[in-house]
């Protein structure tokens, strides 16, 4: 069986049965043996028949670590690294990889001239010369390793240079120096209109900000701390390098990989903070790796050119620690020597008075550790964060917890919706241009800079587009009884100069009702939806007002309102709206603020008495106008046929003003109900009948007939005044 | 028999019979008969083509003009009555559809969904799980706080101990709105800025969960959605200890989980805690034996949590001296995929109803 489930198996090849196969190094997956192009022969001698492969090759069982370093933590971006912390907590011995001593610099081999003219972007920079480097790969050991580290192997002084980077967290940079112009390098900030080509290929644009390395002629060979370019590169003809380990200014790294889109693993780490100290251990490691390069043991190096810029080089800061602090912050009763011990082993020199306060000195590869709170974290995490014992706050001056009055009225909301039968469903926020013209509203809208996708490049101004699309979503899986509800936030471009937008939480109502119910059932259902919230609510004095509104079918639309406040609209989306969004069916529309709701005055909670005298039912029906509402009807008789407040709520006529209620007189009418509606021409030219029911009833008596009579006539008299006449 | 004047006397003959014709008609079925028969292949428009092969070069040319001149003025003419039509058309039908939605809200209380075959709907999973987080951490003496979904640099991330350029910005990437300078207004990448505008209120002792919808500009995925749900909390109070906090997560854990479930704390890193942690619980499919949700390991990974950083505290104008405090949080949509088993998240935004109803 070979990687990726390929069995080998009997079968003909060129008319020979074959019982096995050659492979190639990429079948095997053990593509650091070599091209991917021709088949993997072992040296000879190495494998004698009936010796398994891992043996010959001598190849172990592999465990990978997958460590999510933290951005805190840049020193752990290597194995030393990684090591170091796991000595600490095991209480185990550290020490750097050990390498054959490269010995002394060799005096024969020149010093390359170095010229810093931004210390403060790079306050460290170092360049030694190596001669007489070998060409060909990197040993087997080290390409395998670097391809389990996720990294490519290249050729043997690349290798070594990655090898480095992963082994002692340096990222270094080696030049040919046979290409480089001056055979030195200095370091100088870009200037407006430069440009380096880098080893991607890519011609990148360098400014003032950008810290640039170049040959000693003054022509860039790299974007310092980023990505080296490709006018020195290394290649097999190499022979002399130029080895670059440098400290750069985490900050500056990260403007110049933010601002240039470029990341390397050289960025990584300096952006976060690499050791400025670590230049030496670099080098000795990189010369002692080469050596063990075939053809390895003639490599000769230089003395070090180096460079030490003496304000911004970080120095390895000396913090304050109290152990009070310590234990008030943790919950824990440590003593000074407990902090002690827990900070030594991770290379922290803690110098105690005696009396609960030390200084504490910081290791060059952990220069983020300079806060006192800092060095409680590290105690802590060297203690375990199971070992702290698990308590309560103190609550002291705790009162009870609340909710929003916002929220608790979405609640109740959600809770009369669902009861009705609707579903909750929740789109995203994001709309496309192109929503924003389907439904009608205008192009002024929060546009999103940097979209994932232009079809999301709007904050919703409506939730109306989503819904629609969620209602498509599902007819297109054969459903055709819909009733969704969203409540989310829509947003509006800010009001004069602020530069955040208006916010605003909405409900939308969403229905579409299988065919045979009728071409209004839809929208009778969302008018329905907006009385059972006006009821569940306890809304004062709830208005549907015919008004044409965005996205909405011009004869079936309304606004709706409560108390004098607008909240929003209800109806049925236009024809071409809905069609727009692929939906054949019509949809019945409630869209209400509910940031305008909660401010709405409620129904008095005070009780009212029901009334023990039986009730007195009549039915009225009037011819009227079309452009008189029912409501305006209904208001009026629920006044008993007086004209006041009530009615203003409706399409009150011109001129018509309220009659001032008899004091201390109350309505004997119960409820209004619209029992029937009847469209007919012998009624007249655009003249529907309408047909009430009126229950009246007293609190105190039973209403006689001479009363109710009364009643009738004061609101037949009191319809009349609104143009419509009572039916014969 | 053709020459060119006789062709200009038949073609304006043509053009103001045809105008006559079209203006008279009153409905689209007919006007598309009358269009084909003045325009149409066996029009005398098209016969009159035919016979200016007859003529002479130049005037062929001249003739060929002013029929097409002629065929344009007819065809815009009986666009403009198409144009009419359509409008009085769609008038009509406002009119015939034309509804008093008042008449509806007058009427007997019928429940909105009678001519429907549903009974009672369902909330949104995501809702169902929020709700019931909200429940819990009342229980625990925490009240609930919002704050706005676009949100300034300085509240997303600067008083949030991330200053312009700081690597941890990373860890996030961000929606930016075209408002204000650029980069300056974006939608908050955690609920954490409620906590910053809470804390600048300085009314204090702080015991709050902030829920809320957040953005990352991140590609959907079966585990990951660009908008999403957060809950976070916040303690701050004089004395408040890293062991309250892990006490607290702890009861929590229990209260929601069930008895038996437990939460435990690994090191971490937040830009806005320290010390800062992940917080894990047992895993709620296995109850802590293993199985796939939690890659055999008994537990999964919840949340982030840690005590407030003294920047944060220096940042909102607290003093840090005399109040400490922790932060925590989670993602809704994610713990309501793990609690129900959801191979995909992003069927949560599909709104599919044999979804929905399930929940």
């Amino acid at each position: 069986m070979l990687p990726g489930d390929f069995k080998i198996s009997k079968r003909k090849m060129r008319g020979e049965v074959s019982n096995g196969m050659l492979c190639s190094p990429a079948e095997l997956e053990l593509n650091y043996l070599g091209g991917s192009d021709g088949l993997l022969v072992l040296p000879e001698g190495s494998a004698a028949p009936g010796v398994p492969l891992a043996e010959a090759l001598g190849v172990h069982p592999d465990v990978v670590f997958d460590i999510d370093v933290t951005p805190n933590r840049p020193d752990a971006l290597c194995m030393a690294g990684i090591a170091r912390d796991l000595a600490a907590a095991l209480g185990e011995k550290w020490s750097w990889p050990s390498t054959p001593m490269p010995g002394a610099p060799d005096p024969r081999v020149a010093v390359a001239p170095i010229r810093v003219d931004a210390g403060e972007i790079c306050p460290r920079f170092c360049a030694t010369v190596i001669e007489d480097v070998p060409g060909g790969p990197s040993p087997l050991w080290m390409s395998r390793r670097l391809t389990l580290a996720g990294m490519r192997p290249i050729s043997g002084i690349v290798d070594v240079s990655n090898y480095v980077m992963l082994d002692v967290g340096q990222p270094n940079h080696a030049y040919d120096l046979d290409r480089l112009g001056g055979a030195g390098l200095s370091v100088r900030r870009g200037r407006d209109g430069e440009t380096v080509r880098t080893l991607d290929g890519m011609v990148r644009h360098v400014g003032p900000e950008d810290c640039v390395i170049c040959d000693a002629d003054g022509s860039p060979v790299g974007i310092g701390g980023v990505m080296g370019a490709a006018s020195a590169e290394i290649d097999d003809t190499t022979r002399r390098v130029l080895l670059e380990c440098a400290y750069f200014d985490p900050n500056a790294i990260a403007r110049t990989g933010k601002r240039l889109g470029l990341g390397s693993e050289a960025r990584t780490r300096f952006e976060r903070g690499v050791d400025p100290e670590l230049a030496g251990r670099a080098l000795e490691r990189f010369v002692g790796l080469l050596r063990t390069l075939d053809g390895g043991d003639k490599v000769r190096f230089g003395a070090t050119a180096e460079y030490r810029d003496p304000v911004h080089t970080p120095v390895a800061p000396v913090v304050g620690l109290r152990t009070g602090r310590v234990n008030s912050l943790l919950g824990t009763s440590l003593s000074d020597g407990d902090v002690e011990r827990l900070l030594t082993p991770l290379g922290f020199a803690v110098e105690g008075n005696g009396e609960g306060r030390a200084s504490v000195t910081v290791p060059t590869w952990r220069l983020e550790c300079s806060r006192e709170i800092d060095l409680v974290e590290e105690v802590a995490r060297m203690l375990g964060y199971g070992r702290i014992t698990r308590t309560l706050p103190p609550s002291r001056k705790r009162t009870g917890a609340v909710r929003s009055a916002v929220a608790d009225q979405r609640r109740r909301l959600r809770g009369a919706l669902v009861g009705a039968g609707f579903d909750e469903a929740w789109t995203t926020t994001f709309i496309s241009p192109a929503d924003l013209d389907a439904v009608g509203i205008g192009p002024a809208a929060v546009q999103v800079d940097n979209p994932l996708d232009a079809n999301e490049s709007i904050l919703r101004p409506s939730l109306l587009s989503g819904m629609l699309r969620a209602l498509r979503y599902n007819t297109d899986r054969q459903a055709d009884d819909l009733a969704l509800f969203e409540i989310g936030r829509v947003f509006h471009l800010p009001s004069g100069d602020a530069d955040l937008p208006v916010e605003e939480e909405r409900l939308g109502v969403a229905v579409v009702l299988p065919r045979p119910a009728g071409r209004d059932a839809s929208v009778e259902a969302a008018v329905r939806t907006w009385v059972l919230i006006a009821d569940a609510l306890r809304l004062q004095d709830p208005v549907v007002a015919a008004e044409p509104a965005a996205g909405l079918h011009p004869g079936r639309a309304a606004r709706v309102g409560a108390g004098g406040v607008n909240l929003g609209v209800v109806g049925e989306v236009a024809g071409d709206v809905s069609g727009a969004y692929g939906l054949a069916g019509r949809v019945g529309w409630l869209d209400i603020s509910l940031d305008a709701l909660v401010g709405v005055a409620r129904r008095d909670r005070r009780a009212q008495e029901v009334s023990r005298f039986p009730a007195a039912d009549i039915d009225l029906a009037f011819v009227v106008p079309d452009t008189v509402a029912a409501s305006t009807i209904a208001a009026t008789l629920r006044l008993g046929g007086m004209r006041g407040a009530d009615a203003s709520t409706g399409d009150r006529a011109p001129g018509d003003t309220p009659a001032p209620a008899r004091p201390g007189a109350r309505s004997p009418v119960e409820g209004v109900t619209l029992i029937d509606v009847y469209h007919s021409p012998e009624l007249g030219e655009a003249r529907r009948s309408l047909t009430f029911r009126v229950r009246l009833r007293a609190s105190d008596r039973t209403l006689d007939d001479s009363e109710i009579s009364q009643v009738r006539k004061s609101m037949i008299e009191g319809v009349a005044r609104l143009g419509a006449q009572l039916r014969s | 028999m053709t020459d060119i004047q006789t062709i200009r006397s038949t073609l304006a003959n043509l053009r103001s019979d045809g105008e006559t014709r079209l203006g008279g008609v009153a409905d689209l079925e007919t006007l598309a008969e009358v269009e084909r028969s003045i325009l149409g292949k066996r029009s005398a428009l098209a016969g009159l083509g035919a016979a200016l092969k007859d003529l002479a070069g130049s005037e062929r040319a001249e003739a060929g003009q002013a029929l097409q001149q002629t065929r344009q003025a007819l065809s815009d003419f009986a666009r403009q009555v198409r144009d009419e039509l359509d409008r009085r058309d769609a008038e009509r039908r406002l009119v015939e559809e034309r509804l008093d939605l008042s008449e509806i809200a007058c009427g007997s209380r019928r429940p909105p969904l009678a001519a429907s075959s549903r009974s009672a709907g369902h909330l949104h999973l995501v809702t169902q799980t929020r709700d019931e987080l909200e429940e819990t951490f009342i229980s625990m003496g925490f009240d609930v706080v919002e704050g706005p979904e676009v949100e300034t640099d300085w509240y997303n991330f600067e008083a949030l101990n991330m200053p312009p350029d700081h690597p941890a910005r990373g860890m996030w990437d961000t929606l930016y709105l075209r408002l204000g300078s650029p980069e300056t207004v974006l939608l908050r990448t955690h609920t954490s800025p409620v906590q910053v505008r809470l804390m600048s209120k300085g009314d204090l002792p702080i015991y709050s969960v902030m829920p809320g919808r957040c953005y990352r500009r991140d590609t959907p995925d079966a585990r990951h959605l660009p908008v999403f749900h957060q809950i976070e909390g916040l303690v701050v109070d004089e004395g408040i200890t890293f062991g309250d906090m892990a006490g607290v997560i702890e009861v929590f854990t229990e209260a929601f989980f069930g008895e038996g479930m437990h939460s435990r704390l690994r090191p971490s890193f937040f830009p806005f805690t320290e010390p800062s942690a992940e917080f894990e619980v047992t895993c709620p499919i296995c109850a802590g034996a293993g199985c796939r949700t939690c890659s055999g390991s008994g537990w999964i990974e919840l949340g982030g949590c840690g005590m407030v950083d003294p920047n944060v505290f220096t940042a909102t104008g607290i003093d840090p001296e005399r109040y400490s405090g922790f932060a925590f949080g989670f993602g809704i949509d994610r713990l309501a995929q793990v609690r129900t088993s959801l191979a995909d998240m992003r069927a949560l935004l599909d709104n599919d109803v044999r979804f929905l109803s399930q929940f």
